[in-house]
């Protein structure tokens, strides 16, 4: 046993309600800058689509996570080293920029500079990759928000699979649900094993997956070797980016920034215990519906005396481990089993969770369901197919998702019971499996989810690898030569001159 | 000038190169990369990119091995000069004309695709163009070679190569009498290597050390301890 930790995520979809905010901090703390202006480290997708980019989960045309060989190893899906090293000179499986899109901007100037006209002046839209006039805007970061287009299009979501889809075009009986996303800080990285200059790393203390920015070349294997497509090429520096699970607030024990500003208050973070000598082994099991399981067999208790000891072994700090035992995620992925891996079908173990949302009863008034206080709907009559969340979450397997909705129904019923009939049902938690007081944690912790509650994030003991004297009077964080903003000589060997805009 | 050009200027191309290529490695390793623009446009670059990378990674391992080898270890072998130069003119005419047509589809693209246009920089036309160039000149010593296929004037270059190499001071002297196409060749080739630290061909070297040092990772996976070791 190798124990490591990992700080992860669950984010509680039933509470999304697709604002952004989360998306729109992000991007403005760390992607508005040249050449990713078309990424999302975070970005808020509505479900059925296809997503950003197009058609994102569909592994067949992206090639994306891991296979399995017929000996029970493990590949990147777009092939082993030599493959991966054959395709160097151009990446067959890598979207375009078309398929996130073609990011723009407005022709703002214009509204204040245009001659006197006799129609009112416009902001025309114009590339800003290129510099040129786009006539139409065909594509743009959430171009299915809310179900917007065709249903046609929207439905080749590939969690569609095994699901008769075509009812769902109907207005009677569509659905939709908000899919945030994020890099997942898998414990299985496909992009670290698609990097041939080996620039990407996970961080062994808290699971951060990184980008080396001075070691990564632009091979671009790691765009296409990410499943969730959450790693982006930045056309102007010529190296790959991705989301950093803002490690400078984590290490100092605050919250991400998607998670901090959060208006649900849907995210959590907290610690995960895991056995590091058995990722492979799990992410190599035979069956895919078996990946969520296994998944969930090397995590460790925090609770056991054994991985405590096996953990101070390991050099995981006191704080940790205590911090562990109160974390968030821990208790919705293991104790109440609500939160699932996103796609566990990719092989690569993702570290950041969803609670599957709950949805409208169909024909709720028919079936008599509207005024029963206590009476647990059948979760197949929700209108969010359960094959479809299933498909999501766990490879397809249904039950482990019924077991959650029906637990998050039962939580309902419940606390209705205690807050407006002033009884507590215990019988309804029994039903489900749980007791009465997991109920009301499970409350506590998913429905008023307390700031405290959400993020239990012990700070990174830096004190322990370096003198922090030597950091006196330092530059903090850069992105060039010590502190210098790695523009000084960078006009000497090819970078482009940085102009920055004349004071007025 | 024959001196300096082919006595005096290999020198300095060679320092440079190394000197360089040192100084924006340890100086300026966030912009050492391929300068990839595959994300921007696909169109020509699948077809364009792998001709011209695998024709002009032939070319220059040819070269490499085929003028730094000491005449003396073909002629151990008993490898005769003449096949050595059919094997140089064809293998290399073929790699060299793939090159060729790889490097005009991305010229073409590099300068009519609006995207790719608006995102590069001088240097990467420039540089692209050069090699263009470079790859016809050593396409038209092909003709001149095959005119005369005793492998006496390859020789002579070899011995060139090898006399740089071996600080020989007579080097230059060994192919004052080539036809000039050879010798544009060579000067051009000089100025590429003077070039090189300060464009996008840096990434040559990273591609190859990527190519030995991916396959020797152990495993896939890369994991940085605290104390900065890996492990």
């Amino acid at each position: 046993m190798k124990v490591r930790a990992q700080i992860g995520m669950v984010l509680n979809l039933d509470k999304c309600i697709g604002c952004h905010t989360c998306s729109v901090t992000c991007k403005n703390v760390w992607t508005s800058r040249d050449g990713v202006e078309y990424a999302w480290f975070n970005n808020v997708e509505t479900k059925p689509g296809i997503g950003y980019p197009k058609d994102w989960e569909n592994q067949k045309r992206w090639k994306g996570g891991w296979q399995r060989t017929a000996s029970g190893k493990l590949v990147p899906k777009q092939g082993a080293k030599w493959r991966i090293l054959a395709n160097i000179f151009a990446n067959p499986s890598l979207p375009e920029i078309d398929d996130y899109y073609e990011p723009f901007t407005f022709d703002y100037d214009h509204l204040k500079s245009a001659p006197e006209m006799e129609a009112f002046p416009t902001a025309r839209p114009r590339s800003l990759v290129s510099g040129e006039r786009i006539e139409k805007i065909e594509w743009g970061p959430n171009w299915e928000e809310i179900l917007g287009g065709e249903f046609a299009k929207r439905s080749k979501d590939y969690n569609f699979e095994g699901v008769q889809k075509e009812i769902y075009g109907e207005y009677e009986n569509t659905f939709m649900m908000y899919l945030p996303r994020l890099c997942e800080h898998c414990l299985n990285p496909a992009c670290v094993a698609s990097c041939p200059s080996g620039a990407i790393y996970k961080r062994e203390e808290d699971g951060v997956v990184l980008i080396d920015q001075e070691k990564c070349r632009g091979w671009r294997m790691c765009v296409s070797g990410c499943p969730y497509k959450k790693i982006y090429y930045n056309w102007e520096s010529g190296k790959s980016e991705k989301c950093t699970f803002c490690y400078p607030r984590i290490e100092s024990g605050m919250p991400t920034v998607c998670s901090e500003t959060c208006v649900g208050r849907i995210r959590y973070l907290g610690v995960m215990l895991y056995d590091a000598d058995r990722i492979a082994e799990a992410a190599s099991v035979a069956g895919e519906t078996d990946l969520y399981d296994a998944q969930l067999g090397i995590f460790l208790d925090p609770n056991d005396p054994a991985v405590i000891e096996a953990a101070r072994a390991e050099g995981v700090p006191e704080d940790w481990i205590e911090a562990a035992r109160h974390s968030p995620v821990w208790k919705m992925a293991m104790e109440w089993k609500v939160a699932f891996p996103l796609h566990p079908e990719y092989r690569t173990l993702p570290m950041v969770w969803y609670i599957p949302p709950l949805s409208p009863i169909k024909n709720a008034a028919e079936a008599g369901m509207l005024g029963h206080d206590t009476e647990m709907p059948d979760v197949k009559n929700l209108r969010i197919p359960v094959r479809y969340l299933a498909n999501m979450l766990t490879a397809g397997d249904e039950a482990p998702v019924v077991t959650a909705l029906e637990r998050m129904l039962a939580m309902r019923a419940y606390m209705r019971g205690v807050k407006v009939n002033g009884e507590a049902d215990a019988s309804i938690a029994e039903k489900v499996g749980l007791d009465a007081l997991t109920i009301e944690e499970m409350y506590h912790v998913m429905a008023i989810a307390n700031y405290e509650d959400r993020f239990v994030i012990p700070t990174t003991h830096r004190e322990q690898v370096e003198d922090a004297y030597d950091l006196r009077g330092g530059c903090g964080f850069t992105d060039g030569n010590q502190c210098s903003a790695g523009s000084s000589g960078g006009k000497l060997f090819g970078s482009r001159k940085i102009v920055l805009p004349a004071a007025e | 000038m024959n001196q300096f050009l082919f006595g005096t200027l290999p020198y300095i191309a060679l320092t440079v190169l190394i000197l360089g290529s040192i100084a924006r490695y340890e100086r300026d390793p966030a912009t050492w990369k391929s300068s990839s623009s595959q994300l921007l446009r696909r169109r020509m670059l699948m077809w364009g990119s792998v001709l011209f990378h695998v024709g002009v990674l032939v070319v220059f391992f040819g070269h490499l091995f085929g003028l730094l080898i000491p005449v003396e270890f073909w002629d151990a072998l008993g490898v005769r000069h003449e096949w050595k130069q059919a094997l140089a003119a064809i293998g290399g005419g073929i790699a060299g004309a793939m090159a060729l047509i790889g490097a005009l589809l991305l010229i073409v693209r590099r300068l009519s695709d609006p995207r790719v246009a608006a995102s590069s920089s001088f240097a990467d036309t420039a540089i692209i163009i050069i090699l263009a160039i470079q790859l016809v000149l050593g396409l038209a010593t092909v003709p001149v070679s095959l005119a005369n296929m005793d492998g006496h004037e390859m020789v002579k270059l070899m011995n060139w190569a090898n006399g740089i190499f071996t600080f020989d001071g007579a080097a230059a002297s060994y192919i004052a009498d080539v036809p000039l196409i050879f010798k544009a060749h060579i000067v051009l080739g000089l100025i590429i290597f003077i070039l090189f630290p300060f464009t996008r061909l840096v990434h040559l070297v990273s591609g190859l050390a990527a190519f030995v040092r991916y396959l020797l990772r152990p495993g896939f996976q890369i994991v940085r301890s605290r104390k900065g070791k890996r492990a």
